[in-house]
């Protein structure tokens, strides 16, 4: 694959639509949350402000380069996620970077946001972030063991390690999607896409209010400007992986808002449903039933 | 009349047995003969849980009562076990061997009262007040408005009623 | 940690050399906090916007007041609507809200959770404890004016203030901020002396750093 200008521009531009995307995703899920609870809830702007408001604050501090190294961690997670994934299938530019063994790079930026978490909290100093970065990644390593099998079961199913080709052999009909065709590996990757959400059930590790020592506690101003940035791409982009693995991903930007928009239903339905686990609860879930259905997955291929 | 203490009274002859309600009886007993009579109580007649431990202060008769409220869960019956120590030279015999939880009364009490319990655990790390350097707050002779006022910045401007004068007015005007 | 942990004292290092620590120092910056002058008025005043519509409250319940804050997360008040969040941490928060009445105690961990919240930073305080000591006016524990102690931008009247009150308070505070008033961060960076000066007068066992940002 050859760069061109061309290449970087229609990056940029997936990153901006994205971005706004996702801040707004940021705004209206919580309100629908709300709206179960029977109250108006936060305004679909509000994230706009608090980002404004976060880079506004005219003060920081800070605790060493590791500390600084921690967001941007974070956020390069999130924009290698995204720009490392075809994002609308079939079309030349929003490609992106997505080359032949992306799947395997995609898995890794997964893990890659909550790594450099831990590298910065570590830094901060706080005594207790060691406790918050362990339970953070204690429930993703568990959550990524049905994850990973799901996504072996379904690079064994089409034979390649290339989101693009996945997606294409998706095309043409419901009945072929991945969800339909190999729903073990399916319903691995959606019980598994729950936790990696971080909304209830399995946000613990990130409420804020429950326990004041997750990994974000000392991050402030500017610093949680750009956590925050980040929470808002990487969503998305998980949300594009799951769509181009399970429900044929989108040829338009559209099809991709809708898609996208129901499957983070999914997580917000069963968020407010449910009430939360403790990390040992979780880590205990995950290695139940998605792990068999991802055992499973695997065995039928 | 018969109360379930009769038969202490064979053992702590110096115990006063006084009836307050059905369920609740003042024991008094002087101070050195206290912590045999609460050990009793708790390990002879089930009285298991320590209800209250706290101190009154008699500056007319220059002493401290210590009452110990303990309940019998069994029989439903709460005494109050009371005794009186020299004021200006306030110590007492712990309790905290027999439950845990005396420690933080007695720590409370040497705190407010400058009563001393040697051996309670950490009874001479502070309280509620860190670093307080007058007479105990708790303490009748303790002047808690002036010091208040001396202290913390009283704003101007401020009314301060006298609670029966002032509803007096208010209910009965005609009286006046 | 104890209190003896804090004190400056000389160790033997592994090597069995002696080091001199000096914990406060060691751990903590004692530097002053500075006035952070406002920029360009005409994007001060966006700013000022974004920060008026996004108050993030420091979970922090002083006195009985903290009871009545509760509420306002729930369907009947819903503060959220107005831009109003809780943090858990102080770091991330910009409205230290005074639940009532401060004893000498908590005064100070109050201190120490204001120094170290960031620039724009707003104080709200509830009930007629904070403003004048209320019923405890003749404790020998409890301040009586906390604006002697930290700037306060609001005061909350009632004994105890209702939720509607409170986001009554809220507005006016939001006003404050679009008018560019609330500026209580850098007021007590100018005024950083007469402030410890007051707190150090009924603090008595002062064992921390002067400033904790
Ligand atoms: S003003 Fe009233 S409700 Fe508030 S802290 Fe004081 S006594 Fe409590």
């Amino acid at each position: 694959m050859q760069f061109e200008l061309k290449h970087i521009t229609y990056g940029l531009l997936t990153l901006f639509i994205v971005l706004n995307y996702g801040l707004i995703l940021q705004g209206i899920m919580p309100k629908i949350a709300a709206r179960v609870g029977r109250r108006y809830g936060i305004r679909w702007y509000q994230p706009y402000i608090d980002i404004i408001k976060n880079h506004a604050k005219r003060s920081k501090i800070t605790h060493g380069i590791m500390y600084y190294l921690g967001p941007v961690f974070r956020l390069s997670g999130g924009i290698g996620l995204l720009m490392f994934m075809p994002v609308i299938f079939g079309s030349p530019y929003f490609g992106n970077f997505s080359f032949a063994g992306d799947l395997t790079l995609v898995l890794y930026f997964q893990f890659f946001g909550v790594l450099g978490m831990a590298l910065g909290a570590g830094e901060s100093g706080h005594p207790h972030s060691a406790i918050g970065v362990s339970r953070g990644l204690s429930q993703v390593t568990a959550l990524e063991l049905p994850l990973t099998l799901g996504v072996i079961s379904i690079a064994m199913q089409y034979g390649t390690l290339r989101i693009a080709d996945i997606v294409a052999a998706q095309q043409g009909g419901i009945m072929n999607w991945t969800i339909f065709t190999n729903p073990f590996a399916g319903a691995a990757l959606m019980l598994s896409f729950l936790g990696s959400m971080g909304r209830a059930p399995f946000d613990v590790v990130l409420a804020p209010q429950e326990i004041p020592i997750g990994p974000p506690t000392e991050y402030h101003s500017g610093f949680l400007g750009i956590l925050q940035l980040n929470r808002a791409i990487f969503p998305v982009a998980k949300l594009i992986l799951f769509m181009n693995l399970l429900y044929g991903g989108a040829t338009s930007w559209p099809e991709l808002f809708i898609k996208t928009f129901f499957i983070y239903l999914w997580s917000v339905f069963v968020g407010v449903a449910f009430p939360r686990f403790r990390v040992d609860q979780s880590v205990r879930w995950f290695l139940g039933v998605p792990l068999l259905f991802g055992i499973i997955a695997i065995l039928l291929i | 009349m018969s109360t379930p203490f009769d038969n202490i009274k064979t053992v702590f002859r110096n115990a006063e047995v006084k009836p307050q309600r059905q369920d609740l009886y003042h024991l008094s007993i002087p101070k050195e003969q206290l912590v045999a009579l609460v050990t009793h109580l708790k390990e002879v007649e089930g009285y298991l849980h320590l209800v209250q431990l706290t101190a009154v202060d008699w500056i007319e008769k220059n002493q401290f009562q210590l009452t110990y409220i303990l309940n019998n869960p069994t029989k439903r019956l709460d005494v109050m076990v009371k005794t009186f120590i020299d004021r200006d030279n306030p110590t007492m015999d712990t309790i905290h061997h027999m439950w845990e939880q005396a420690a933080t009364y007695q720590r409370e009490l040497r705190e407010m009262f400058g009563i001393d319990f040697p051996g309670s655990p950490r009874v001479d790390k502070p309280f509620i007040l860190e670093g307080w350097d007058n007479i105990p707050p708790y303490r009748r002779d303790f002047d808690t408005k002036k010091y208040a006022e001396e202290t913390y910045f009283p704003r101007p401007g401020r009314e301060t009623n006298d609670p029966k004068e002032y509803m007096k007015k208010k209910l009965y005007p005609d009286e006046i | 940690m104890s209190k003896s942990d804090l004190e400056k004292r000389t160790v033997m290092s592994p090597d069995g050399e002696p080091i001199e620590i000096n914990p406060l120092q060691d751990y903590f910056c004692d530097a002053h906090p500075k006035v952070h002058e406002p920029v360009l008025p005409i994007f001060e005043k966006f700013l000022n916007w974004a920060r008026s519509e996004s108050l993030w409250v420091l979970g922090f319940g002083t006195g009985c007041g903290a009871i009545e804050m509760r509420p306002l997360m729930t369907p009947r008040f819903d503060a959220y609507r107005f831009g109003i969040q809780w943090r858990p941490t102080p770091r991330q928060s910009s409205v230290f809200i005074i639940s009532g009445y401060l004893s000498v105690k908590t005064l100070k961990r109050v201190i120490r959770s204001y120094e170290q919240m960031q620039n724009p930073k707003f104080v709200i305080a509830l009930g007629s404890c904070t403003i004048n000591g209320g019923m405890y006016w003749d404790s020998y524990n409890t301040i009586k004016r906390l604006d002697h102690y930290l700037p306060v931008d609001v005061y909350i009247a009632g004994c105890m203030p209702r939720p509607e009150a409170i986001l009554a308070g809220f507005e006016k505070l939001k006003e404050l901020i679009r008018q560019g008033k609330g500026e209580g961060a850098n007021l007590y960076a100018q005024n950083f002396d007469w402030y410890k000066a007051n707190q150090k007068k009924i603090i008595k066992d002062w064992d921390m750093p002067d400033y904790n940002w």
